[in-house]
């Protein structure tokens, strides 16, 4: 056995710092909190020219002469700055699957143009009336001629705002069980019958609902078989579950607080970390920290041995976004009606991040796989017990 | 460095004395067994038999007669022995054979070469008492009942202390809630040897309590996970409202979050464990993260599996009252959980932050 978790981008930190330094802006990161899109054009128009996107790629697929280990370690500082890539998370995600599942001409056209950074691609899984019951989707495609015509309403589009498309999960069958009748198609966000309307979230984040009237689109925009769609689908999730397990040490919630508390005093006068009930705070948070990095780190190392940690990725899910809503809770009420003040306002402990980091741990637990989703494929495929949902 | 980098598994070595010791504590060690051993929670014959399997000297160094082993080899070892409740003093054991081989080692003063060489025999059980001593007594030493030998803080002495009690002739049980052989001893009388003074006898001393620490995780690690494993069969069996009760959710739900902390339970101990081995600044910190983590788990898995049993749970005919009893009390010995919280407070976050 051995954890130690040694950083393989040390050599490349110096390099990003530089690079990120001289390209970066860091009003960008403003810019996504005011307006709560998770995605710079700027930035990422300007990581594709650099071929930052295509490193590690086949060159036959577009791929750059960019050092991967550089190009994660600038994505790495660029995050470090606060400012998010969701629409290029997505993208990649699709991208990859495409790698795995698309036609060759497919894989030739749409991934060069990914890493061109000419589109970008969001999820079309949700809808009003299914959301962890996904495969339950209505929005319907058929057939007429070498065309098909999709139907339907899409929730939460994250980053539909933009992108160029949505990866859109359509009912192709309705006739044999719902698992089976299922097909994916790349729909242009430019089509003739599509709409958007934009949602705000709790979190802070702008997502969408997206409309689809008599779209047509060509059958080279089907990814994967007819009827195929759940498999497509399932790898595209891997890839989500793969970029989601960090299992490396960051800057943790405890060690911020402790550090403010540290210099910071009560109403008495004495040091807030001083006191020992805010030490059994921190204390009991770092415990759940290092249990969430373990869990994470796990799901990494099964990865990079080419296992698919599928209970491992829910179990590592489940207990990250359980104990940072609890996290975040429990260090609003330490702060008391100052942990209420918003980025922004003047004295917010922190600058605000504790009352936006609590906003953004209760969509934790829902996005990406409620916590109850990922309790039953635990209690499914861990511990043997029956499968209870109906199949439908 | 490209040779260092996370590796879960464990070396065939390691996997090799699991199954050595899953077979013989499957064999050796139903709980009937735990049963008959209580109130004392001590079973001699068993004792002798792990003792000749060398279990309590796997980490005592080769030259001093041991198996030359790691804490990782030992913490297997405990999540096993805790799995099955076993009524043997193992972890003490181990932690005290290690504690007097590296005195031992350390200087070849007589008391210490002694007692190390009768303690890694067998010929006498050695038991650390883990908080110092007050008034003269070391208060509710773990194997305090039946060990010859207690090594005990006593101010700026690390002391070895007999008692006239002895594996064979143990002292009157203490009734405790985990039916641990506890019991008070007297560190000013007689039988009373100094085996170090000063700095080094109290980090000597510090150093056993972490190796305990964590080996108490490991062994509630074993506990919780077979705790859950109890509550997961049981609920497959019973029936209610004409189905079995596995099919309601929230038997699932709770099960599942249960697994979950058993899993990141067992990740943390290893994780203690191997930074002991290392050697690493982060290791005493790690058996407390572990020790607290673990004792939550472990007892939230006996109490949720107990409490799914319904009325038989409680009966003392079923086995989950066993785990239920010593999730809580085992790690009780180092008292209130929330000190230990502040402990990890302390060691991890008073450092500045860059």
């Amino acid at each position: 056995m051995d954890f130690s978790t040694p950083d393989d981008l040390a050599e490349h930190r110096d390099a990003a710092k530089t690079w990120v330094r001289d390209n970066v802006r860091s009003e960008w990161a403003e810019e996504q909190y005011r307006t709560g899109t998770h995605e710079t054009l700027e930035l990422h128009a300007l990581l594709a020219r650099s071929g930052v996107l295509g490193a590690g790629w086949d060159k036959e697929y577009g791929g750059s002469d960019t050092d991967p280990g550089l190009a994660k370690a600038i994505i790495d500082e660029i995050r470090g700055l606060g400012i998010a890539g969701d629409g290029w998370a997505t993208t990649n995600m699709v991208i990859r699957t495409i790698h795995h599942v698309g036609t060759e001409e497919q894989k030739r056209t749409l991934i060069p143009a990914a890493l061109r950074g000419e589109i970008l691609i969001a999820l079309g899984y949700s809808e009003p009336d299914s959301g962890s019951d996904v495969a339950a989707a209505k929005t319907a495609a058929f057939r007429d001629g070498d065309e098909w015509v999709i139907n339907g309403q899409k929730m939460f589009t994250s980053s539909a705002q933009v992108c160029t498309h949505v990866f859109v999960l359509a009912r192709t069958n309705p006739s044999v069980p719902k698992h089976r009748g299922l097909t994916m198609f790349l729909v242009p966000t430019d089509a003739a019958g599509f709409e958007r309307q934009p949602i705000y979230t709790l979190g802070g984040q702008q997502t969408n609902a997206t409309f689809y009237t008599d779209i047509r689109v060509p059958d080279s925009a089907r990814i994967g078989d007819v009827d195929e769609g759940w498999g497509v689908m399932r790898v595209a999730l891997v890839f989500e579950r793969g970029g989601a397990a960090r299992g490396s040490s960051t800057h943790t919630l405890s060690e911020a607080v402790a550090q403010w508390a540290r210099g910071t005093r009560g109403e008495d006068g004495s040091v807030l970390f001083e006191d020992p009930s805010t030490k059994e705070r921190l204390g009991r948070i770092a415990v759940d920290e290092e249990v969430a990095r373990l869990l994470g780190l796990r799901v990494r190392w099964m990865s990079e041995c080419g296992e698919l940690p599928g209970v491992e990725g829910s179990m590592a899910k489940l207990f990250n976004s359980e104990s940072a809503l609890r996290h975040y809770s429990d260090v609003v009420d330490f702060l008391g009606d100052s942990g209420t003040l918003q980025p922004g306002a003047i004295d917010a402990p922190m600058g605000g991040k504790i009352e936006a980091g609590l906003r953004a741990a209760q969509v934790g637990t829902i996005y990406g796989g409620s916590s109850e989703i990922q309790r039953e494929i635990i209690a499914e495929r861990r511990l043997g017990l029956p499968r209870v949902r109906p199949n439908g | 460095m490209a040779d260092q980098t996370v590796d879960l598994t464990f070396s065939e070595d390691q996997l090799a004395l699991r199954e050595t010791l899953v077979d013989f504590l499957a064999r050796e060690c139903p709980t009937e067994r735990v049963r008959s051993a209580e109130p004392l929670g001590f079973d001699l014959a068993l004792w002798r038999q792990m003792e000749a399997l060398g279990l309590p000297t796997i980490a005592v160094p080769e030259e001093m007669g041991g198996g030359g082993g790691t804490v990782l080899d030992l913490a297997i070892a405990a999540e096993e022995v805790g799995r099955c409740l076993a009524p043997v003093p193992f972890l003490d054991a181990a932690v005290a054979n290690n504690l007097v081989a590296e005195l031992a080692l350390g200087d070849a003063e007589g008391p210490s070469l002694r007692l190390a060489e009768q303690t890694v025999a067998g010929s006498r059980l050695a038991a650390p008492a883990l908080r110092s001593s007050a008034h003269g007594t070391a208060r509710l030493v773990p194997a305090g009942a039946v060990a010859d030998v207690v090594l005990v803080l006593d101010g700026d002495d690390l002391v070895a202390v007999e008692g006239g009690v002895s594996p064979g002739s143990p002292a009157a049980p203490t009734p405790n809630l985990g039916s641990l052989p506890m019991a008070d001893r007297r560190v000013d009388g007689e039988g009373r040897t100094v085996l170090c003074s000063g700095k080094s006898a109290v980090e000597a001393h510090r150093r056993a309590v972490d190796q305990w620490q964590l080996l108490m995780a490991a062994a509630l690690v074993g506990l919780g996970a077979r705790a859950l494993e109890i509550g997961v069969d049981y609920v497959q069996q019973r029936r209610a409202f004409g189905v079995v009760i596995a099919n309601f959710q929230t038997i699932q739900h709770r099960l599942a979050d249960t697994a979950t902390a058993v899993d990141g339970a067992r990740l943390l101990a290893y994780e203690a464990a191997w930074a002991a081995d290392q050697g690493l600044s982060s290791a005493p910190a790690l058996a407390r993260m572990t020790l607290v983590f673990a004792a939550e788990t472990a007892f939230k898995s006996a109490s949720d599996s107990l409490h799914f049993h319904g009325g038989y749970g409680y009966t003392l005919e079923y086995d989950i009252q066993l785990f239920f009893r010593r999730a809580k009390a085992w790690p009780l010995i180092f008292g209130d959980p929330a000190r230990l919280y502040r402990d990890v407070a302390d060691a991890l976050l008073t450092a500045e932050v860059a």
